[in-house]
């Protein structure tokens, strides 16, 4: 059997579903009387990549947390690939987030297990055979360019490597969503193009739809000028100074939403906060 | 340092037991439904069990030694020197089988499973997990909870035997008696509810030691520090349970068998 057949077997079949692949309405969420977020309300299309900007502290990480369900909201509605999740249990979640990959800040990779088992998380836990979960472990280590690290332990390898096998763990059922939290935080400048470089595949190659947390202002006009090209393999930029219409942008500033939309829109922008942090 | 208000400390309190409850019922419920992770039980049964086997050992074995030396003296004024096997035997089987058991893995055991659940939570590798859409309840504490209840009943049995062994051998080589005598009076002073004490007592110890140190790994705030402060936490609070409720059961116990 190959690969690709094993893969149309064991994976789930694609979900359809109606409307956006996220959506916030009023979300307000505070820890010990201190408000994160403050009615929030946007949306991400199905196919379309979001950039959420803004400075540390703002609640980017808790907004991610809660399309996964990983945190509940105090008030309002959230949608994810079209289910409610807001009064959802967790045992139902547990079945969505089987379509949803999700990469932490610090990789958040399992230390006790190797990168294979790392990778192959979802397939033992989906009881798929051995032998087809390791083809399928190198076909995703393959595409964060680390095939040669399967037998390692997560101590052993840099902090850009522990990112692509996080990658590699979150893409590895083919998810709907991914949501990808400071990917390149604390990574050297090459190690970071990298990652976004995989980033970008992801968007272009397979049109995930992907939420996307970056302090690098770098890192997300990079994403937002460039597409991946499967020929070369690798990322080139749009000719005569093109955007791709999918990536778009979301600020946050204590715990309120300041800017959501297009990257013309926001370097066209005349908000005095946006300026100065994009300066 | 800050003081805290007795009215914070009461509400913090009773969260925590809340929280405890809440954790330890969803580890209980789980066990009702699938999925059930047998590989990870037996696992921890390895580890908590197996790996318990040379401090229950000695610690079992010393104690009976000694139980025997201290008791053949008392003993001896009134002239009931044979009835040490006894003695030892229904010390160890009733008492300090289990609790000795319980307390030797609570130190071992649950400051293990509070630290590597602890330093799970502190570098999100819990959060991962649910966001894979795995339930750390069922893959984590379940396994924990019913390892370490099921091995503790065997290694109380374990231990009340290598105390038994003990004091024989203090009882024939130091105190001069006849090994056959010792035995009889040992086996002939256990009676049913000798028995069913010193089996009751591991599954509710067993429970405390997990849970405790489950519910603390899982808690855990403050990186690396918080790591140590809930290993720490979990060994003192479930040793301190474990006598309270010996206790508690012996209590019940007597009432229950009236001896």
């Amino acid at each position: 059997m190959s690969t690709a057949e094993a893969k149309t077997e064991s994976k789930a079949e694609k979900v359809e579903y109606e409307g956006p692949a996220i959506s916030f309405e009023d979300v307000s969420i505070s820890f010990e009387g201190n408000e994160v977020l403050k009615n929030v309300s946007f949306a991400i299309e199905q196919g379309e990549t979001r950039l959420l900007l803004g400075p540390a502290g703002g609640g980017k990480s808790v907004l991610m947390k809660l399309c996964d369900g990983l945190l509940r909201p105090d008030s309002g509605t959230i949608r994810v690939l079209g289910h409610e999740i807001t009064g959802m249990k967790e045992r139902d979640m547990f079945a969505l987030r089987h379509r949803i990959g999700m990469v932490f800040q610090e990789s958040a990779l399992f230390d006790s297990m190797s990168v294979e088992d790392n990778v192959a998380y979802l397939l033992h836990e989906d009881k798929i055979p051995a032998e087809e979960a390791h083809k399928r472990v190198e076909e995703a280590l393959r595409f964060v360019e680390l095939e040669k690290a399967i037998d390692k332990f997560p101590a052993e390898l840099s902090g850009g490597m522990r990112r692509r096998v996080s990658i590699a763990r979150a893409i590895i059922t083919e998810p709907d969503l991914i949501l990808y939290d400071s990917p390149t935080g604390g990574l050297d400048p090459i190690t970071s193009t990298t990652i976004m470089e995989l980033v970008m595949k992801r968007r272009d190659v397979s049109h995930t739809t992907s939420l996307i947390i970056t302090h690098r202002l770098q890192d997300a006009f990079y994403l937002a000028t460039n597409h991946y090209n499967e020929q070369k393999g690798g990322a080139e930029k749009i000719p005569d100074n093109g955007i791709d219409e999918r990536t778009k942008f979301l600020m946050l500033n204590e715990g309120k939403i300041v800017f959501d939309g297009t990257t013309l829109e926001l370097t066209h922008s005349d908000d005095p906060w946006l300026k100065e942090y994009l300066a | 340092m800050k003081l805290v208000s007795p009215v914070d400390f009461t509400k913090r309190s009773i969260a925590a037991l809340q929280e405890y409850s809440l954790l330890s019922g969803r580890a209980m419920k789980s066990l009702f439904s699938p999925p059930i992770y047998w590989d990870e039980i037996f696992t921890q049964m390895d580890s908590i069990g197996f790996g318990s086997l040379p401090i229950v050992i000695l610690a079992g074995f010393f104690t009976g030694c000694v139980l025997a030396l201290q008791s053949a003296t008392a003993l001896q004024q009134f002239g009931a020197v044979s009835k040490t096997g006894s003695l030892v035997a229904l010390s160890m089987v009733k008492e300090l089988g289990p609790v000795l058991t319980g307390l030797m893995v609570s130190g071992r055991n649950a400051s293990g499973i509070a630290s590597e659940l602890g330093s799970m939570r502190v570098t999100e590798q819990i959060d991962a997990m649910r966001a894979l859409g795995t339930d750390p309840v069922r893959k984590l504490v379940l396994p924990r909870i019913a390892a370490t209840v099921i091995m503790l009943a065997f290694l109380s049995i374990l231990s009340a035997a290598m105390g038994i062994a003990g004091g024989a051998l203090v009882s024939v080589a130091l105190l001069g008696l006849n090994s056959s005598a010792y035995f009889h009076s040992s086996y002939a002073s256990l009676v049913y509810g000798d028995v069913v004490q010193g089996l009751v007592k591991p599954i509710f110890f067993g429970f405390i030691i997990a849970s405790v140190g489950c519910y603390f790994g899982m808690t855990t705030k403050g990186g690396t520090q918080g790591v140590g402060k809930s290993t720490t936490q979990a060994v003192v609070i479930s040793s301190v349970c474990i006598i309270v409720i010996d206790f508690l059961l012996t209590r019940l116990m007597i009432g229950i068998f009236g001896s």
